[in-house]
């Protein structure tokens, strides 16, 4: 019962009328991001970081949840009404969302949409009330060495899980890794990668890596390709679903929810798996098999509860780890950092109130969504008339703005065109930004970890693989790299096509959409 | 020679059409209906679609006026393509819509059918949102 006096205690702190509106703005702000195709909450947090360092903590912690929850409801009406994914997590949405608008029920699909991603944000919302404290207690008996092991994970995690090419992966994960590396070296003072600047001997802002990255590589992107046709916006009026509609919609919500919320709490989970695997789940159970591909409510329903259930459950890794499972909350990792707190599993104990306050306002601002999208969807739907090149030259405005305001120093504005330009080379190589972003967040956390593991041992490697955590947590890491070989071995030596053991033997062609919908992450978020 | 009409998917768009229809009777010319929507916005509410555009050709034609439909996809700016394509086609008269626009809305978003007006080299017919 603790939590959930806790929680009421944030309830509390977070009803005031100038917090009110900062959640308002956060979800609008979402939301529109989300409608737009080409700007995620990712970019949108790391556009917002540096122009937040006036505000209290907890205001812009709410600010970036209300961003983070709102770009999950915003995405789908893109894909629904113009069948171009909003957001990578909605890319399954527009599978059969689009084809139910064409049908004439944009009304009922949106519908589903909005209160299915209410359903599941209210409910995995309230599992983080009672998961996370659970994991904090669990994460506060680990040391420097399982912490260690668990960030590897992470590490290999988004390298090799997401995206279509380990090689690629690791590349970016590295590159992340560099640019964490520069400046002076914590215990010895050393000067690394500084080029003998005293620019870079002070690290490299994490605010200019993610806006460089995020904004500046988006921009320069989508201005190489800003020529494309026009399309049609699918006309709507107000959302509404009939009572079959509602028959047919809330078991879809609730398999959502159920498949979206663990994914998203564990490491490399993301959106995109447990929407698809929601898709195929609906798909197998539904009573209507001949609507699928038609566009069946279902296949609506399920993938939008889904990416709502894991937005929240990225929460909590995020606030009882400190490991961030996606691109926004690796954004808002460096929020927290920004403001000398530092997240890991001592944050529950040292900033409680913090805490249940930014959940307490997930759920209200998961309220305010359902309000501000279910009858304006038609409204959001024309944030798409905007001119692109606006859009743009905005963000670069902001971008470089941003940069600037951190250290006041124009040289980050060269650092900020630089990242920039490695952005845009690697969404133009098909490098995803993924791995690049939470090495370079994480990775002075997991130097710093295996320093102090080696310092506790008097520099004795054996001190890195203490406690049965960490054996689990490499025999994991080893188990995901050398699985490739391993099948390659095996197709290469007999050609047996037994499906793999940890596989569940799906035909081909999910898996295949699944990757298409991963690519398309690189260049969405 | 030839007569141009700007059409937007919308009842000034049809108003337009109909002083179009008009105008090529008048002056026995055939009439040229083009459609222009951006390629720098994701979704532009003037362009018209497939359907919308073989209704213009087909109630044109029945009408007993020679008529080709056009839709310009490319580039962002419908002014200067109806403006380009009226020179390119020798066009005796180009016939466009007028939207009532506040001074700051005009100010903001500039006006396509004012630089029509000044730029075009020939007569320029323009239909009012009240007579539609």
């Amino acid at each position: 019962m603790d939590n959930v006096n806790a929680l009421l205690g944030g309830f509390a702190d977070v009803i005031t009328p100038m917090n009110l509106l900062i959640a308002l703005l956060g979800v609008t702000v979402g939301t529109a991001v989300g409608v737009l195709p080409g700007i995620g909450p990712a970019m949108t947090v790391a556009l917002l970081l540096p122009i937040t360092y006036g505000l209290p903590v907890e205001q812009s912690l709410i600010l970036f949840g209300g961003i983070f929850y709102g770009g999950m409801y915003g995405g789908s009406t893109t894909s629904i009404l113009l069948n171009t994914p909003g957001e990578s997590a909605s890319v399954v949405t527009a599978l059969e969302g689009n084809k139910m608008a064409k049908a004439g029920r944009a009304a009922q699909a949106l519908a589903t949409s909005a209160i299915g991603s209410f359903v599941a944000g209210t409910i995995a919302t309230a599992a983080i009330v009672f998961v996370m404290p659970q994991v904090v207690d669990f994460a506060v008996t680990l040391g420097p060495p399982e912490f260690l092991a668990i960030i590897l994970v992470a590490f290999v995690g988004t390298a090799a899980i997401l995206g279509s090419s380990r090689v690629r992966g690791f590349a970016a994960l590295l590159v992340g890794l560099a640019l964490g590396l520069v400046g002076t070296d914590f215990v010895t003072g050393q000067q690394r990668l500084t080029f003998g600047s005293p620019f870079l001997a002070d690290n490299i802002d994490v605010v200019v890596v993610a806006v460089g990255i995020f904004a500046v590589g988006e921009a320069l992107w989508v201005a190489a390709h800003l020529r494309r046709k026009a399309g049609t916006v699918i006309p709507v009026g107000r959302p509404w679903m009939s009572k079959e509609d509602w028959g047919r919609s809330w078991k879809p919500w609730l398999r959502g929810t159920a498949l979206g919320f663990p994914f998203g709490a564990i490491p490399a989970g993301g959106a995109e798996i447990p929407t698809f695997l929601s898709y195929l789940t609906e798909r197998k159970l539904t009573k209507h098999p001949e609507e699928f591909g038609k566009g069946a409510i279902e296949g609506v329903a399920g993938p939008e509860a889904a990416n709502n259930a894991s937005a929240a459950g990225t929460m909590v890794p995020l606030l009882a780890l400190g490991l961030p499972t996606n691109a926004t909350a690796a954004i808002i990792i460096a929020a927290f950092m920004s403001y000398g707190i530092e997240p890991g599993p001592l944050l529950l104990t040292k900033e409680p109130d913090l805490v249940w306050m930014l959940v307490a306002s997930l759920f209200i601002g998961n309220f305010f969504l359902l309000v501000l999208n279910l009858p304006l969807a038609p409204a959001w739907a024309k944030l798409l008339r905007i001119p692109r090149p606006y859009l743009y030259a905005g963000i670069l405005f902001f971008a470089s703005m941003g940069a600037y305001a951190v250290n006041a120093q124009p040289f980050d504005l060269f650092l900020l065109l630089g990242l920039g330009a490695l952005g845009f080379a690697m969404r133009r190589f098909g490098l995803p930004v993924l791995p690049l972003i939470v090495g370079a967040i994480l990775g002075p956390l997991v130097e710093r970890k295996a320093r102090q593991a080696l310092q506790l041992t008097g520099g004795d490697a054996s001190g890195l693989v203490g406690g049965p955590v960490a054996w689990v947590c490499y025999a994991f890491i080893v188990a995901v790299l050398v699985w490739p070989l391993v099948s390659r071995l095996r197709r290469g030596r007999g050609g047996d096509d037994d499906p793999p053991a940890g596989g569940d033997g799906e035909n081909p062609s999910p898996e295949v959409e699944l990757a298409r919908a991963t690519t398309t992450e690189g260049r969405a978020s | 020679m030839t007569v141009l009409v700007g059409y937007l998917p919308n009842p000034l768009g049809e108003a337009t059409l109909r002083a179009g229809v008009e105008e090529a009777r008048r002056r026995s010319e055939p009439l040229l209906v083009l459609n222009m929507s951006r390629d720098d916005v994701l979704v532009d509410a003037r362009r018209a679609g497939v359907d919308d555009l073989a209704r213009v050709e087909r109630d044109v034609s029945e009408l007993g006026v020679d008529v080709e439909v056009v839709q310009v996809e490319e580039g962002s700016d419908p002014a200067d393509v109806i403006v380009g394509e009226a020179s390119a086609r020798g066009a005796s008269v180009v016939v466009i819509g007028l939207r009532h626009r506040t001074a700051v809305g005009k100010l903001i978003m500039g006006s396509v059918a004012q630089r029509i007006l000044l730029d075009a080299r020939c007569p320029v017919l323009a239909v009012k949102e009240e007579v539609a």
